[in-house]
């Protein structure tokens, strides 16, 4: 058990390695940040333009910019941004605000996931299957922007209408908000409920689609026949034998989600004003800088590589067959 | 389940042993089609599709306004008898606007789709049958893509494409789409070789290219027409959401990605701007997984959607003639 | 056997009827079947598929899908079982009736410890039983069908054990609640043959632990013949025969009974018999024509068989037939013939003095088709990211064999023992990893690619799959068709030829146009002979040719082969789980256990003077379908399983489950264990590799 994590692990930390060259290569051969620089109006005089440049260590071959920028991240240090600010004190905070917002999403995303698809499994072709299979198609159809814009919309709406201002939509606090502990996370929590809806609604539909079908495997079984063969009851037949058996396929699907769901984060963050990594992606592309970038496409690795152990850790733990 | 076993041995049409066998009737096509036509969600999904095709690119015969008209005397109008989806606030025409976005996501869609799916089939049907570095290749390529979103590595690629033809945009999209599909025709190549009618032709000496071609393809085209479909409506999200951040369609190109990028700062005060493009990126989507999920339906050959309807009809019958035997009663 | 007949019956089944839709219409799966079951009796339910036996015993536990619909009435001890709620059925099941099912793959939830699902089944009627009570009961149930170790067993997974040993699982699943009725939906048919012997014995045990009544619902003749008291025969959704088993078995009454009965292979009637084919398949079950269902497959219907269909009447004590011609069957056996040969006449099958007799030269002055010696495959066993190397599964250790022109040799053994990767090496043409190949004299080793392709022409396969081994996207022309074009024929050429090809396995040329997936079993493995065939080969190979098939059907294409054998001059490599086939068709007989063969010679000799116990427990454990030849038989019943083939034991690999073994000294035993017995001269083209070996009848 333990060798196999660890082989995993291993796995996942070549994986990461990988990731980060592939984008560091890639984000130094397309990005110019000099561009940027050149089109101030007016020009900057060529000296300016030449120090830049040698500040940026564009004038290095790109194995050696990579060699020096992945010996100072060992270091702990991300480098600097083309505008020559520090990378590494920000990384701890944005990274803590994309955490948050996506521990609780995910949460979300997949308990409503595994009851609405084991819901739609047992119950195939009544209203609610069909209801909850239309609303997910529709859900997978909309991509998180127009799905946190229209969220953002109807809770202005409803805020209107009721005359609060409960649904809060910018930022993760009110700012210069203060007061006691429970004050101030009854201000988080209004800040978080739509952006949880935001990534958590689109995850499930998601999810429900393969918990779905993974449950009428399972509903076909022999294993469920010789269980009511037994004399359970059908309820315990169900969920304790079926559920139990369909819950492992999704353990290996919440490594592929939580990647989807890291592709949300810039649109979610930007929609609610989270300024969290993903936010800093779109950031560091649109000014072309290859430190920011990269130092974002490590963190997603990482997130991935952890999601990754968890569902391994949850597939051993589900199905007895892969403990070794 | 046996019973499920028995019930198909049970309703195959009598023949006789040597003698004659089943009508011709019920080829495989032809049972796809019956099974696709009965499903009214896959149907409705394909009449949509069918429209927007129709109403995107002939716009310009049946609509006063072109794209780049501007009219000077209404900005930001809300939806109304001049505009029909209103105007923005240059005073161009948001049907116009929209119907020309929408031609280019289509577009965009069809094209990744069909050279994704391909892609897909040509280097996981070579990694599945011969393994060895295909094999080894599509593997390491789908985990490396497990770690790196393909959205990620397009927006670092933006600058790249920047002032160049779409096309090598949808070039790109393709390029970071197979994947996942190649391997999950990997998965069924190598079930399939295993086959004995595959093996039979192997060892009869059928070439290896041409067992491919004649004897794996054919099996995996449901599959595969499956996944084509559904890549149109993937295509179209990936295209809007790098488009959403300008990493995508170029200026003065338009595309449904374009124009909800430009008028969400507008999303909460003038809603048409923005809800109705992304009205139609939805609708677009949604009408071609509903037509990829009734094919796959359809393809099935253990689906039990047809023979739910048959019961429903049967109970609605056996009801009603109840019912007029207890009148006559 | 019992004293049936004394108390209320156990079960009474009246007028069940059971439909299902489809997508061609309701699909009437049981129509109006009436049974009874008495106490501690063993009712067998034998029919093809798609006769509706395991649809009625589902029925009867209430696990029907909710779109089946079931009317009719089902008592047990005198309650209602029809129209009983899920919460109230759930009381019955496991209490009152149990369920062993088809298949012990796939009938144990895989993360749950074997333990804990006897102890559920426990606890499930007997809410006051303490967890740790059940677990115990649960070991003693599974040391009471014989599996070793119970307390450690009791805490592994399904995916620990071997199929037999998970059947045992299943079965004392269904013994925990004590019931009153046990119903055995083909409980053996997954299984090999020694393993079924094996759990035949533990149902046996279970019944008598539990004294409830047993109905065994299976295809296979042999099995019922041994097992059951009384027997119904069910075609076409209705019984069409029952009576006490030797009864039947004996007398039939109706014509179908008495085809099945002509057309199972036996292992112990003469080899020249020809197995009774049944013309067709049976009807489908959504719009029947009227009249009787089996009129348009009998030789003896008559006009009257056509208008309406013949309900069960009494033919004697305890007897009915559904068949107005009953009387006529009775009277044709009036001359004593045996039940095989009556078939055989009525059914007008070929005896084989009509065959031509082919010219026969002594063994050994014919030409040598196929020559393996020393044949070894060994299949890495890999783990991890670098494929890095753990071990070996040796699936064939050494296998020497031949075949000389118009040869048939049967190779027999159970699953995993081999045969078919020494097959598909044969059939590669590729060189082997150990050993060598000679083909019509070529080593293959030495072969190049013109050379090749030229001894393809002469080597092509049949498979066992007639739904898998045909391109179900290929029209059976370009099916057929296939390597003549491969082999450059002109189209013209081509297409006389799949026409010519179609008409040798009895098939008609218009067909040609048709897909694989509107043929019947028994017409796709016609299409796959005349694939075979169409380059006009010598040497076929035949793996499991018929294993897929029913009975009834696999005797036509048995006798196709027989007859294409003689007429165009074939040798088959014919591999076959199953003996009583391999004894119809092989002339000479090679015996595969573990990788490796333990016996061969010619199949008379072999079959009668069997020396290695192996072959000797194979011959012990087929059934025969003859309840009094059944039941007088001495069993060899094996202990155990076969072992894992990347472990196998030291020197004889048999040794572990080997009765001559276990009854040797120390001393004697140590030559098992030290030495790789090698096959040895035991008689007249008769060779065994056994230290001790011993002739024994087994039949």
């Amino acid at each position: 058990m333990i060798r196999f994590l660890v082989r995993r692990l291993l796995n996942y930390v070549i994986l990461c390695f990988l990731a980060v060259l592939f984008t560091y290569v890639l984000a130094s051969l397309t990005f110019n940040p000099i561009n940027l620089l050149k089109s101030h109006k007016p020009p900057p005089p060529a000296q300016v333009i030449a120090d830049k440049i040698h500040d940026l260590h564009l004038d290095q071959p790109i194995p050696q910019r990579f060699g020096t920028w992945f010996w100072a991240v060992l270091h702990g240090n991300f480098g600097d941004t083309v505008y020559g600010n520090a990378i590494t004190p920000d990384v701890w905070e944005r990274a803590g605000v994309s955490f948050r917002l996506f521990l609780l999403g995910t949460i979300f995303a997949v308990v409503l996931g595994v009851l609405v698809g084991v819901s739609g499994a047992v119950r195939q072709y009544r209203f609610s299957d069909y209801f909850f299979t239309f609303g997910s198609y529709i859900l997978i159809a909309m991509p998180v922007f127009v799905l946190g814009t229209l969220l953002k919309y109807g809770a202005t709406q409803l805020n209107f209408l009721t005359g609060s201002d409960f649904l809060q939509f910018t930022g993760e606090t009110t700012p210069g908000f203060t007061g006691s502990f429970g004050v101030e996370l009854w201000d988080r929590f209004r800040h978080i409920i739509l952006p949880t809806i935001a990534i958590g609604l689109g995850g499930a539909a998601y999810y429900s689609r393969y918990q779905r079908n993974s449950m009428l495997d399972v509903l076909g079984s022999d294993f469920l026949r010789t269980a009511a063969a037994k004399g359970l009851r059908r309820r315990r037949v169900l969920y304790r034998h079926g559920l139990r058996v369909a819950l492992i396929p999704m353990a290996a699907l919440f490594t592929y989600g939580f990647a989807t769901m890291i592709v949300g984060g810039p649109f979610t963050e930007r929609i609610f004003g989270w300024y969290g990594m993903g936010d800093w992606l779109v950031t560091g592309i649109q000014t072309e800088d290859t430190n920011l970038t990269v130092t974002v496409t490590l963190f997603v690795a990482v997130c991935v590589l952890v999601s990754g152990l968890l569902a391994d850790l949850a597939y051993a733990a589900l199905d007895p067959r892969i403990r070794i | 389940m046996s019973i499920m076993l028995d019930e198909d041995a049970a309703a195959r049409p009598p023949t006789d042993d040597r003698g004659p066998a089943a009508p011709r009737g019920s080829s495989r096509g032809s049972l796809v089609w019956r099974r696709l036509r009965r499903n009214k969600l896959a149907v409705l999904g394909a009449v949509i599709i069918a429209l927007l095709f129709v109403a995107a690119f002939t716009y310009g015969w049946y609509w006063p306004w072109t794209y780049t008209q501007s009219d000077p005397t209404s900005f930001l109008s809300p939806p109304g008898p001049d505009h029909l989806f209103g105007t923005d606030n240059a005073g161009f025409d948001m049907y116009a606007q929209t119907m020309r976005g929408l031609q280019k996501s289509l577009i965009i869609g069809l094209l990744v789709a069909v050279l994704s799916t391909a892609m897909s089939a040509v280097v996981g049907s070579i990694a599945g049958y011969f393994r060895g570095w295909a094999d080894w290749l599509v593997s390491a390529v789908v985990d490396l893509l497990l770690t790196l979103p393909a959205f990620l590595i397009l927006a670092v690629l933006s600058p790249a494409f920047r002032g160049q033809t779409w096309l090598l945009f949808v070039l790109l999209i393709a390029a970071f789409n197979w994947m996942i599909t190649a391997r999950i025709v990997r998965g069924m190549t190598l079930t399939l070789k295993e086959q004995e009618f595959v093996r039979a032709a192997r060892l009869m000496g059928v070439p290896s290219w041409r067992v491919i071609t004649r004897h794996i393809f054919p099996q995996m085209s449901s599959l595969l027409i499956v996944d084509a479909t559904v890549n149109v409506g993937g295509a179209i999200l990936t295209e809007t959401s790098l488009s959403y951040f300008g990493f995508g369609i170029q200026p003065p190109d338009i595309s449904l990605g374009t124009l909800i990028a430009d008028n969400t700062a507008s999303a909460l005060t003038f809603p048409w701007l923005f809800f109705i493009p992304a009205g139609f990126l939805v609708v677009t989507v949604l009408a071609v997984n509903l037509v990829g999920d009734g094919l796959r339906d359809a393809f099935d050959p253990n689906s039990t959607r047809g023979v739910r309807r048959a019961e429903r009809r049967e109970l609605r019958a056996e009801r009603r003639a109840a019912r007029a035997e207890g009148r006559a009663a | 056997m019992t004293d049936a007949m004394t108390g209320a019956p156990l079960l009474t089944v009246d007028n069940l009827e059971v439909s299902f839709p489809s997508e061609a219409g309701r699909v009437r799966a049981v129509r109006g079947v009436s049974w009874r079951l008495d106490q501690g009796e063993v009712l067998g339910i034998v029919g093809e598929s798609g006769s509706g036996k395991s649809v009625s015993s589902l029925a009867i536990m209430g696990l029907l899908p909710d779109r089946a619909r079931v009317s009719g009435s089902i008592r047990l001890l005198g309650r209602e079982l029809i129209g009983l709620s899920d919460k109230e059925f759930a009381t019955i099941r496991g209490s009152r009736v149990a369920m062993v099912f088809q298949d012990p793959m796939s009938a144990l939830t895989p993360v749950y410890p074997v333990g804990d699902q006897i102890a559920e089944a426990l606890r499930a009627h007997d809410r006051g039983r303490s967890g740790s009570s059940a677990r115990n009961r649960a070991v003693e149930l599974l040391d009471l069908v014989g599996i070793p170790n119970a307390a450690n067993a009791a805490r592994a997974f399904p995916h620990e054990f071997s199929g037999g040993m998970r059947q045992r699982v299943v079965i004392a699943i269904a013994i925990a609640g004590d019931p009153d009725l046990i119903i055995a939906d083909e409980p053996t048919t997954a299984l090999d043959v020694t393993v079924q012997a094996q759990v035949l014995d533990v149902l046996a045990t279970a019944r008598e632990v539990t004294g409830a009544g047993i109905v065994l619902i299976t295809h296979d003749l042999g099995v019922v013949a041994g097992f059951a008291d009384r027997l119904m025969v069910m075609y076409a959704g209705r019984a069409v025969e029952t009576g006490a088993v030797h009864e039947v078995y004996a007398r039939p009454r109706m014509p179908y009974t008495l085809g099945l009965l002509g057309s199972v292979p036996r292992l112990d009637d003469d080899r020249h018999r020809p197995l009774v084919p049944i013309a067709g398949r049976p009807p489908s079950l959504v719009d029947l024509p009227g009249g009787c269902p089996f009129a348009p497959r009998c030789p003896l219907a008559i006009e009257d068989c056509r208008t309406s269909e013949p309900p069960l009447l009494t033919v004697g004590e305890n007897r009915a037939a559904a068949c107005i011609r009953a009387d006529e069957v009775a009277a044709a056996q009036a001359g004593a013939e045996d039940v095989a040969t009556l078939a055989g006449r009525i059914y007008a099958a070929e005896t084989p003095s009509e065959r031509v007799a082919p010219e026969v030269k002594p063994r050994a002055e014919r030409d040598i088709v196929l020559d393996v010696r020393g044949l070894a495959k060994y299949f890495p066993i890999t783990k991890g990211v670098f494929r890095r190397q753990v071990g070996e599964v040796r699936a064939v250790d050494g296998v020497d064999l031949d075949i000389v022109t118009g040869e048939t040799l049967g190779l027999v053994g159970e699953s995993g023992c081999g045969k078919t990767t020494t097959l598909l090496q044969i059939l590669e043409l590729a060189t082997p990893e150990q050993g060598s190949i000679r083909l019509f004299g070529e080593d293959v080793a030495e072969l190049d690619r013109a050379g090749r392709k030229r001894l393809r022409r002469n080597i092509q396969v049949v498979f066992q799959d007639p739904i898998a081994s045909l391109d179900p996207r290929m029209p059976i022309s370009d099916i057929i068709a296939e390597p003549l074009r491969l082999h450059d024929l002109p189209a013209q050429r081509v297409r006389a030829r799949v026409t010519e090809l179609l008409e040798l396995v009895g098939m008609s040329p218009e067909h040609a146009v048709r897909y694989p997936s509107e043929f019947s079993g028994g017409q796709r493995q016609r299409v796959g002979i005349a694939r075979a065939l169409a380059l006009e080969p010598k040497f076929v190979v035949l793996d499991e040719p018929v294993s897929a098939l029913d009975v009834s059907v696999q005797a036509g294409v048995l006798n196709l082969l027989a007859d294409l054998r003689e007429r165009l001059g074939l040798s088959y490599l014919f591999v076959s789980h199953d003996l009583s086939v391999i004894r119809h068709v092989a002339d000479r007989i090679a015996v595969m256990y573990l990788g490796r063969i333990v016996e061969i010679g010619a199949a008379e000799e072999l079959l009668t003077a069997a020396a290695h116990p192996y072959t000797q427990a194979l011959l012990s454990a087929v059934p025969i379908p003859d309840p009094v030849a059944e039941r007088a038989r001495d069993r060899i019943v094996l202990v155990g399983d076969r072992p894992d083939p990347a472990r196998p034991p030291s020197g004889c690999r048999f040794r572990t489950r080997c009765f001559t073994y276990a009854a040797l000294t120390e001393a004697d035993r140590q030559r098992c264990a030290d030495v790789v017995p090698e096959l040895r001269e035991q008689g007249q083209d008769h060779r065994v590799a056994c230290h001790y070996p011993k002739v024994r009848a087994a039949i």
